[in-house]
């Protein structure tokens, strides 16, 4: 069973962040792979070590996303791919996903796409779907268990987190699936994986690779442009501290002000 | 007859997502601008309370599908209803709620039709023949401001509190377009086996009051008086990754870039320090009290009220003030 992680490398969740001309930069923060996606990479390994096959990891992004592909090298992937090429430049999310699906294509005897339920960075949470469309795969995005896979029948069984609860739900193989934290405890990177990460070569695609049409790609492609981009405004909030002699006096001048705030 | 302005109402067994009303505000205010009605679209079964509903809060015309293999949520037979729906009606704009089932539906059809999705709207103006949504981004440190200039619809998801509800008119009504479903139960791939619901819990994601344990309430029992509180207000039970990593309380309750983003009207933080992860999930509370033993803690940059000292102390007492003030 063939399974592929999509990964992004997106800045470190606790960056600072500086933008400048609508251009978003983030000193000398480490780009990291969107923690997310850590619990699809996870999964992947995981389904490898239980089924077989193999577990590929790719990502699109510039050239330095090859970092990203590096951690997923050393923490026990078999092979990775970048989709790198100026053209994807100004991507949204229907090219990414567009993209993502003619790569996933190209590996081919793919039966699992697994995607982080969003990136740190865009926040939309979008991708995976469009990719299962594009595909004409099953969908099943917030899994939180994988509680079975017949490889032999092509069916999955999962969990997937609602925000009424888990909706306990079966399907047939290939399937995009998006995941959410608590599916698994992703791995460190062993010592053996780092040294055997750093002296790979990560074949990168371009745009020719994966026979994608100019006009569906990068900012040509996009069907959502962003203006602008700033800084959210600073709230000037002053902290009022309640004080008082016992918690029962502190909590009636508590409830004193959140009472005149009209929030109950 | 269709207008040129849709709203998705979302629902899970029959019971409405109150954001999809607030979609339903904002599109009666775009459509006013061009002289235009609403239509809602009601996908489920058993829908006739959810359609009467959605005239109460203000659409002009329902179209709905109300079929047997939409009992439940499943993303191929609702997306393709609804990507149908879009193709003949042909609306300008499409608004909904930004809830897990928003996000699937409404990028598969927008994958089906071509055109682009925006989501977590908090803010949505029209400029040029367009509209120019403004959305959080990088876990809420940024906003960005984004366009669907050419492609139609624009397909738009609003993050659920970040605008208000209209007020109900009850018995009002209007025309109810019925579509057949696309899919027959045999073409369904995905089916549904059970659920797995936490009973009487209110949920962090719609929830106007919501009181979060973090580090500082030492162990799953900590969450009890947490849990008191919220009840006694009405509200959910939040917590910060540090509680659900210690295994004290499930995921379903974080609040955090990597749990649920929240903008309840209250936001009553417990022993929680306020690491920027946690944060981006809240900072968009209207009121904010922090209480907190560390008095340098970063919550409480944050908050409007603080409270430095023993939350079992203070959490008690707070709960036994307000059964107090509210009658119960």
């Amino acid at each position: 069973m063939n399974i592929v992680a999509c990964v992004k490398q997106t800045p470190d969740s606790a960056a600072k962040l500086q933008v400048e001309n609508n251009h978003v930069s983030w000193g000398d923060s480490p780009l990291i792979v969107n923690p997310w996606d850590e619990y699809a990479v996870e999964e992947s390994l995981l389904l490898r070590e239980k089924f077989g096959g193999k577990s590929v990891a790719i990502s699109m992004g510039p050239e330095s996303a090859m970092e990203a592909l590096k951690t997923c090298l050393a923490v026990g992937c078999d092979e990775t791919y970048l989709i790198s090429d100026p053209v994807l430049k100004g991507s949204d999310v229907s090219s990414t996903a567009y993209t993502l699906a003619k790569a996933i294509g190209k590996i081919g005897d793919v039966d699992l796409a697994l995607f982080g339920r969003q990136a740190i960075d865009g926040d939309t949470g979008l991708t995976s779907s469009q990719v299962a469309r594009y595909l004409g795969w099953t969908l099943l995005t917030y899994v939180i268990k994988i509680v079975e896979i017949d490889p032999v029948a092509k069916t999955i069984k999962v969990e997937r987190m609602m925000e009424e609860g888990r909706q306990v739900c079966t399907a047939k193989l290939p399937a995009v699936v998006s995941v959410v934290k608590g599916i698994n405890e992703p791995r460190y990177p062993s010592f053996m994986g780092i040294r055997k990460a750093a002296k790979a070569t990560i074949p990168v695609w371009k745009a020719a690779d994966l026979g994608l049409e100019p006009s569906k790609v990068g900012a040509a492609g996009a069907a959502v442009t962003w203006m602008d981009i700033y800084p959210l405004p600073v709230k000037e909030t002053k902290v009022e501290i309640i004080q008082g002699s016992s918690p029962e006096e502190i909590a009636a001048k508590l409830a004193d002000k959140i009472m005149a705030e009209k929030v109950i | 007859m269709t207008n040129k302005v849709w709203v998705y109402i979302d629902q899970f067994k029959g019971a409405p997502n109150p954001a999809s009303w607030e979609a339903l505000g904002l599109a009666k205010t775009i459509a006013d601008l061009m002289n235009s009605g609403v239509t809602a679209v009601v996908l489920g079964s058993g829908m006739d309370a959810v359609v009467q509903k959605a005239f109460a809060n203000g659409a002009d015309s329902v179209m709905v599908c109300d079929d047997a293999t939409l009992t439940d949520y499943r993303v191929e037979p609702y997306a393709a209803v609804f990507t149908k729906m879009v193709s003949e009606g042909k609306p300008e704009i499409v608004f909904g709620a930004t809830s897990t089932r928003g996000r699937d539906i409404f990028s598969a059809s927008a994958a089906d039709l071509n055109t682009g999705v925006i989501v977590d709207a908090t803010e949505v103006v029209s400029q040029d023949g367009a509209l120019v949504a403004t959305r959080p981004v990088y876990a809420g440190k940024l906003l960005s401001k984004v366009v669907c200039k050419e492609r139609r619809p624009q397909m738009i998801l609003l993050r659920p509190r970040a605008f208000p509800a209209p007020v109900e008119t009850v018995g009002k009504s209007g025309e109810v377009i019925k579509v057949a479903a696309v899919l027959d139960e045999n073409s369904i791939v995905t089916k549904v086996a059970e659920y797995i619901v936490e009973e009487g819990q209110v949920s962090v994601d719609s929830a106007a009051v919501i009181v979060s344990g973090g580090r500082g309430v030492n162990g799953p029992e900590g969450f009890e008086p947490i849990s008191k509180l919220a009840a006694v207000l009405g509200g959910a039970v939040g917590a910060s990754r540090a509680a659900v990593d210690a295994g004290w309380i499930p995921y379903v309750h974080q609040v955090g870039q990597t749990g649920k983003v929240v903008s309840p009207d209250l936001y009553i933080a417990v022993g929680i320090s306020g690491a920027v992860q946690h944060q981006a999930g809240m900072r968009t509370a209207k009121v904010i009290v922090a209480i907190n033993k560390d008095a340098e803690a970063p919550i409480f940059n944050l908050a409007k009220y603080g409270v430095v000292g023993d939350l079992f102390q203070i959490v008690p007492a707070l709960t036994e003030e307000f059964k107090k003030r509210l009658g119960k």
